[in-house]
């Protein structure tokens, strides 16, 4: 399959951390200096030990006032030349919208942590939950498109934390990372071992001496080359409908331009994003399809289902944005029956209902009570116990 | 960067001024590149942060770094901006408009003392959107959204930002002569300053209101808002306090507290999974945290998860816990084989799973709870057996899980006693507690 982020079962290096630990430990790793973040359960530890780890390695960490600030300090400072990181829950993905926008208007690298919990509105503090899937692509105007990745383990928190940065330098485009109350607060047996070292990918400035022109690029698809503020050339960013210099117009070509550039950028890389990994049984006639804290559930019931003999197939996605429509669909292709497990009333489900045959039947099983989706739950749905 | 002096620092390509004739903006914005280009600041390390609104078109004439945000975020742009890069000096150019949505910002980065320099153009109302009101709109006042006259009070921003903390605060309308003095003093300010700038919007306040250079200095005077410098304090700027008192801290990066490399063995051949119920305070959570710890250095697989009541200090406090030989995937809720009560408040979370439990599973419980009524086999704990240690209800979780070891031997127990002495601050009461609590279970 495309990437994949994989867990082994060596004894070395075992620690007891849970997912806001990782995520921490992997922004640093990734050569994040700025943070900026609001307190709220469950994504607090994160604003915590940022607070206390990020000027040891000479950045800046804050709580800001509220969620606006958060994020408006975190834009402000990645173009400033900093890595930049801000972890909430639902409510305050709600508070970040607008900045989201104005994130992919102005083409700025940034990673934004979801806590999922239960919704809607302050909902469950303390209870886990998929229910942002939708809200983190379509969260703010204009329907242009995030990145969305979403990591199964605490393993992968750290992992997916260092290939959000990544994409995010590569794209300067939003990159979240939905996961959810249970990884991030849950401690867990880890191999650190297992961490991977996704390479730290330099930002790509705008050389020294050239006529800069911010948001010039040569293909719609391309990205443009960045400057920051005090940095070698004279930088104008802005939140509105701007040619490539940078200013506000309302010119048609130069409008239309823009806006298939924010769009293609994203979508003509979808093969360098897609992350996925599949566990395929020949002879299954079943597929189940999952991603984040649910897949481990999936994992274990399909381990289970095989040990009585069953035949099953698994498919776990971890970009969930840009949808890696190709490789689901090659994934989908031969089975009789797909199951979408999640923990919200099926919304990954309609994009994987969007992708299969007309005779492949798919059907969802949800969970919004707050509690996890276990292993016979998945069984029963599809009969294998 | 350059070292030639500038005669300007608007940008001829991009100029006219797209404001109404007589509009305010127009004139603070030649005022604001007058003292520019007296103060001769490198325009590579200036960035001018603008609002929405008219004020927001501003930033285009200007040939320096540029940052047009969202509706009254400007602040918070500036302060990552100041924050991240502290040689830089930051201008933001705001209206009424944006201190009326964002003036949690505007009081926040006042508090802070974050360098940047705020010049609000003032005029009382939303000029861009059709001239509705705002923060500063005087009571009476008529505007699109007021055509009966304005009930509220006009906010005295100035005034507020003086008594929470700005460092330089000063008021003036756009006709008064030392408004450059103004400027310059506000842009030349280390730490948050802001010049308020009293001005009309020639196409809705003004002729609604019949404002005019005189009867904006009366409606000043009726409100009693002075003009001149207002308010000036000495207070260290944010981002170099920051940095001070981050660097009197130890230079040690995010390092593994300790990996946990298995010492012991385990004999534990499938996955259980435990309850520990307690109440608030009495370190079920740390204990339960060396108990994983200890499974770590026998070579198994741990999970925890704590729950408390959103008030920590009170109420229960509950710890689901799993131990395997292999990784365990699902992390959530199953039937426990082992509930653990200790206190009263655990006891009535977990009564509903303690109904659950069946012949096969076990119930270790605080001898003063009994009795209960369970299928489950019941172990009593009777903590006054524990000598000095029995009234130390802190130490309990761990007494309890230490003979819950000795009693089934899921790994050893000293590799408890290992966990427990690198939880260094209570470790050594801790050890000796593990040592006083042999023998305190009994079978019913
Ligand atoms: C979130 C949001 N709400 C509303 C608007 C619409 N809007 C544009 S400008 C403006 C008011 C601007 O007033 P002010 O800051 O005083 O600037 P002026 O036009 O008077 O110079 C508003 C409400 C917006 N752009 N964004
Ligand atoms: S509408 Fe008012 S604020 Fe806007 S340009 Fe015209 S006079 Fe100035
Ligand atoms: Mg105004």
């Amino acid at each position: 399959m495309e990437q994949i982020l994989k867990v082994n079962g060596s004894k070395a290096n075992r620690e007891f951390i849970n997912g806001a630990d990782a995520i921490v430990r992997g922004a640093i790793h990734a050569e994040c200096d700025f943070f900026a973040g609001y307190p709220i359960t469950p994504a607090t530890p994160i604003l915590l030990q940022m607070v206390n780890e990020l000027p040891k390695v000479g950045g800046v960490a804050i709580q800001a006032e509220d969620e606006i600030a958060a994020i408006g300090m975190c834009i402000g400072a990645a173009m400033a030349g900093s890595r930049v990181l801000t972890a909430t829950s639902g409510p305050g993905i709600s508070l970040y919208s607008e900045n989201i926008g104005m994130a992919i208007m102005g083409e700025v690298p940034i990673v934004i942590v979801d806590c999922q919990r239960m919704g809607p509105a302050t909902g469950g503090a303390t209870t886990t939950s998929q229910g942002d899937i939708q809200f983190l692509r379509w969260g703010t105007s204009g329907g242009y498109p995030v990145i969305v990745l979403s990591p199964t383990n605490v393993v992968e928190c750290y992992n997916l934390t260092r290939k959000a940065f990544d994409l995010s330098e590569r794209f300067r485009v939003p990159v979240f990372l939905a996961t959810d109350k249970e990884t991030v607060s849950t401690n867990v047996t880890v191999n650190t071992a297992d961490f991977e070292a996704v390479p730290v990918r330099e930002r790509n400035l705008a050389a020294e001496g050239i006529d800069f022109i911010p948001y010039r690029v040569g293909q719609a698809s391309d990205v443009p080359d960045m400057a920051v503020y005090g940095g070698a050339h004279i930088l104008r960013f802005t939140t509105s409908s701007h040619n490539e210099k940078g200013y506000l117009t309302k010119n048609r070509d130069d409008v239309g331009r823009l806006n298939e550039h924010l769009t293609e950028k994203i979508s003509a890389h979808i093969d360098e994003i897609a992350m996925l990994n599949t566990d395929l049984q020949s002879g299954a006639d079943t597929l189940i399809i999952s991603y984040g804290v649910t897949a481990r559930s999936v994992t274990e019931a399909v381990r289970l289902a095989r040990l009585e003999g069953k035949k099953v197939s698994a498919l776990t996605i971890y970009s969930l944005w840009p949808i890696p429509e190709r490789q689901i669909r090659e994934v989908l292709d031969g089975y009789k029956r797909v199951l979408v497990v999640e923990l919200n009333h099926g919304q990954y489900l309609r994009e994987i209902e969007r992708l299969a045959k007309n005779d492949q039947e798919v059907i969802g099983l949800s969970r919004v009570d707050g509690g996890l989706i276990s292993p016979s739950e998945i069984l029963e749905k599809v009969g294998m116990r | 960067m350059s070292a030639e002096i500038l005669n300007s620092y608007l940008n001829e390509t991009t100029l006219p001024y797209p404001f109404c004739p007589g509009c305010g903006h127009s004139m603070v914005l030649n005022q604001l590149d007058a003292v520019l280009v007296d103060l001769q600041i490198d325009p590579h390390k200036l960035v001018i942060v603008t609002d929405i609104g008219c004020v927001g078109l501003s930033d285009k004439f200007f040939d320096t770094n540029a940052f047009h945000g969202l509706h009254g975020r400007s602040m918070t742009y500036a302060t990552g901006i100041k924050l991240a890069n502290p040689e830089l000096k930051v201008i933001v150019l705001i209206g009424d408009g944006g201190c009326t949505i964002g003036g949690n910002h505007l009081i926040s980065a006042a508090r802070r003392n974050i360098g940047i320099s705020v010049l609000v153009f003032n005029n009382l109302n939303f000029g861009m959107t059709g001239g509705e009101h705002s923060v500063t709109t005087p009571t009476g006042a008529i505007t699109a959204t007021t055509n009966y006259g304005h009930i509220e009070r006009p906010l005295d921003i100035c005034g507020t930002i003086s008594v929470n903390g700005a460092g330089y605060v000063a008021r003036s309308t756009v006709f008064e002569k030392n408004l450059p003095e103004l400027i310059t003093e506000a842009i030349a300010y280390d730490g948050f300053s802001l010049l308020d700038i009293w001005e009309l919007c020639t196409a809705y306040y003004a002729p609604k209101n019949q404002l005019n250079k005189k009867s904006l200095e009366r409606t000043l005077a009726s409100l009693n808002f002075s003009t001149g410098v207002l308010h000036q304090e000495i207070r260290p700027e944010y981002s170099h306090a920051y940095r001070t008192v981050v660097t009197e801290q130890e230079e040690e990066a995010l390092e593994p507290e300790k990996t946990s490399q298995e010492q012991f063995g385990s004999n534990l051949s499938k996955e259980v999974d435990f309850i520990i119920a307690g109440e608030a305070g009495k370190k079920i959570v740390s204990g339960a945290a060396a108990f994983s710890q200890g499974a770590l250095k026998s070579g198994l697989w741990a999970t925890q998860r704590n729950d408390h009541p959103v008030t920590v200090q009170s109420g229960y406090s509950v710890t689901e816990l799993k131990l395997s030989p292999e990784e365990i995937l699902f992390t959530g809720t199953t039937r426990p084989d082992v509930i653990i009560v200790l206190f009263d408040e655990g006891l009535k979370k977990v009564s509903p799973q303690i109904n659950e439990l069946c012949e096969d599973d076990t119930l270790y419980i605080n001898s003063d709870l009994l009795p209960v009524e369970t299928r489950a086999k019941v172990i009593s704990l009777d903590f006054t057996k524990a000598g000095k240690w029995s009234g130390k209800k802190r130490l309990w979780c761990v007494m309890a899980l230490a003979e819950l070891l000795r009693n089934t031997n899921y790994y050893p127990l000293e590799a408890f006693q290992a966990a427990v002495s690198e939880q260094k601050r209570f470790a050594e009461d801790n050890l000796t507690a593990i040592e006083a609590s042999e023998g305190l279970i009994s079978f019913s």
